[in-house]
């Protein structure tokens, strides 16, 4: 069951959502870039005062190609909900939270670190788990992951992939 | 230069130095001795967990959460495998969750004992660490005899556990708990009332209970500074809406209020851990779901089906619906989450792991402006740091 405050939450911003999924009793809303910050403050003005975590998921080769994720939660009545902005692959750029919720300097720099995602008004946006001269973003699902090449005859790198390939869901069975 | 003039230096700190636990570095700018700014440096343990999970199906990720945070590994699986079986939409039988939740608490106290072994000697009270790693060692042995392993147990499965546990595991867990009070007594008394400890732990890093709703700071950090919240009770998870215990909490946010919030957790984990016992009761350890849970070996040689569902779940795994949840524990250190994002394939294509960790140290430039240097390495322990889980 999804909390009574986190209903009222999605109520209350019903008009500055595009969309609304639930999954597994947990509601999420689709928001537009320039409304974000309006919907953060509101969000934390209803009691939702911790920004438990923010993140982006690299959803290639679909379009827009970036899900930034930010999960408010609620202690005194307990409820999360989860706000989802697309992002574009060319500039991908957002507005930073760090007004609303200070505690996103740090999750805002490892998206920017991990994704290349820039935000927009953040006090220092610079690589934060990666080294500075890093080049690439190594979450996103066109940097490759291989094994390191070792001296040794015959060895051939390979990803963990290779071990256990990708495969897509299979339709379900007819019952017999 | 007049002696007037306000002049600042720069100390680097770490990353190697056995105080900050870790790889951690910190710039530090002072005047004479006391903290201006701080900024904690950090990646030097940066592994790329959440890549790697994304390459390997859910099943094989369950080695990865207990090698992210090493010190309440039990804990970390839970956390994986509850993020799992959400996805799924199945939940483990009623004997998978009673052990899961004594392995869980046992992991808190463990957990708990280092810090409490680790900070007291950077305060040098060097014995602690002693009295505590003997029995935090108890809990272990208690982890090999169940999981064979003493840290990357690799015990808690999707949908429940590996196999059960042995026939002297409730002897052994009760006999540690019953002794438990006794040793924390103890501990107690060498500490609480102990001058030096005091004078170093009370008023040090001190953090407002807006500054830890400001940082998303969780676990014994925030309830040092009054903010109740325990994911256990406000989001319960794994039978935990069942357990009796009590969420304790500090006023003033500073050490020596962490400091009593974990020294009551371990006692109120000893009462879960108690309650939980007298629950075990015989039945399955594992759902009947053969999509998820590979069957039982007895079924191979009699069932063309069981040999079916065990060839296609260990060549492919289970292919969860495409969605994306995320589930939290509380762990020693706070809010431990998983966010697993699934397409319907064998792998997910996003798992974010929610560290505790991470949003804690955030807070430590706002705990230990205007301290003194020496009081860094207090704040730092009392954060109850783990690199790993900061840098996954």
């Amino acid at each position: 069951m999804i909390a009574p405050a986190v209903e009222a939450l999605a109520r209350d911003l019903a008009g500055l959502a595009e969309a609304e999924e639930r999954f597994r009793d947990e509601l999420t809303l689709l928001i537009a870039g320039g409304r974000l910050l309006d919907v953060l403050a509101r969000a934390r003005e209803a009691g939702f005062a911790v920004l438990t975590d923010l993140t982006a998921v690299d959803r290639l080769p679909a379009e827009p190609r970036f899900e930034v994720v930010y999960l408010v939660t609620n202690y005194m009545t307990p409820g999360r909900l989860r706000l989802k902005v697309r992002v574009e692959a060319g500039d991908p750029v957002l507005p930073s939270a760090t007004p609303v919720y200070p505690g996103a300097n740090w999750l805002e720099r490892e998206v920017f670190d991990m994704f290349g995602i820039r935000f927009g008004g953040h006090p220092d946006l610079k690589r934060i788990l990666m080294p500075d001269d890093w080049e690439g973003y190594p979450l996103r699902k066109d940097y490759a992951l291989v094994e390191e090449p070792v001296e040794f005859i015959g060895h051939t790198p390979k990803v963990p992939s290779a071990i256990i390939p990708r495969t897509p869901r299979t339709p379900p069975t007819p019952p017999r | 230069m007049s002696a007037l003039t306000r002049e600042t230096i720069v100390l680097n700190m770490g990353p190697h130095h056995p105080s900050t636990h870790g790889v951690l570095r910190l710039m530090l700018e002072l005047e004479g001795e006391v903290i201006l700014r701080a900024e904690p440096v950090i990646g030097y343990l940066h592994t790329g967990f959440e890549k790697e999970m994304e390459t390997r199906t859910y099943h094989q990720n369950i080695v990865f959460p207990p090698r992210i945070e090493y010190l309440a590994t039990m804990i970390e699986e839970h956390a994986y495998v509850l993020a799992v079986e959400k996805l799924l939409g199945v939940r483990a039988p009623e004997r998978a969750e009673v052990i899961r939740v004594i392995l869980a608490e046992l992991s808190r106290i463990a957990s708990h004992l280092v810090w409490l072994g680790t900070s007291a000697i950077d305060v040098n009270v060097t014995s602690m660490l002693m009295y505590c790693f003997n029995d935090r060692e108890r809990v272990m042995d208690i982890f090999e005899m169940v999981s064979g392993q003493r840290m990357m147990h690799g015990y808690m499965r999707v949908g429940g556990l590996q196999w059960d546990v042995p026939a002297e595991f409730t002897e052994r867990v009760r006999g540690f708990v019953e002794d438990l009070p006794g040793r924390l007594d103890e501990y107690e008394r060498l500490l609480t009332d102990n001058l030096i400890w005091r004078g170093r732990t009370e008023g040090i890093g001190v953090l407002s209970y807006d500054d830890v709703l400001r940082y998303g700071c969780t676990g014994p950090i925030g309830r040092g500074s009054g903010v109740n919240y325990d994911v256990r009770k406000a989001f319960p998870y794994g039978g935990y809406e069942t357990y009796d215990f009590d969420v304790p909490l500090g006023s003033r946010g500073d050490t020596f209020d962490r400091y009593t919030v974990r020294m009551e957790e371990m006692r109120q984990a000893r009462r879960i851990i108690l309650q939980a016992l007298g629950r075990l009761r015989d039945g399955p350890i594992m759902v009947d779901d053969r999509k998820v849970a590979l069957p039982p070996r007895a079924e191979l040689v009699r069932s063309m089906e069981a040999v079916i569902h065990q060839f296609k779940l260990v060549s492919e795994g289970f292919h969860p619906e495409a969605g994306e949840v995320y589930s939290a524990v509380e762990s020693p250190r706070g809010e431990k989450g998983y966010y697993l994002v699934s397409d319907g394939s064998n792998h997910p294509i996003r798992a974010r792991v929610r560290a505790p960790s991470f949003n804690n140290l955030q807070a430590l430039p706002v705990m230990i402006f205007r301290n003194m240097v020496s009081d860094v390495v207090v704040a730092i322990a009392s954060i109850d740091i783990i690199l790993g889980d900061v840098d996954r």
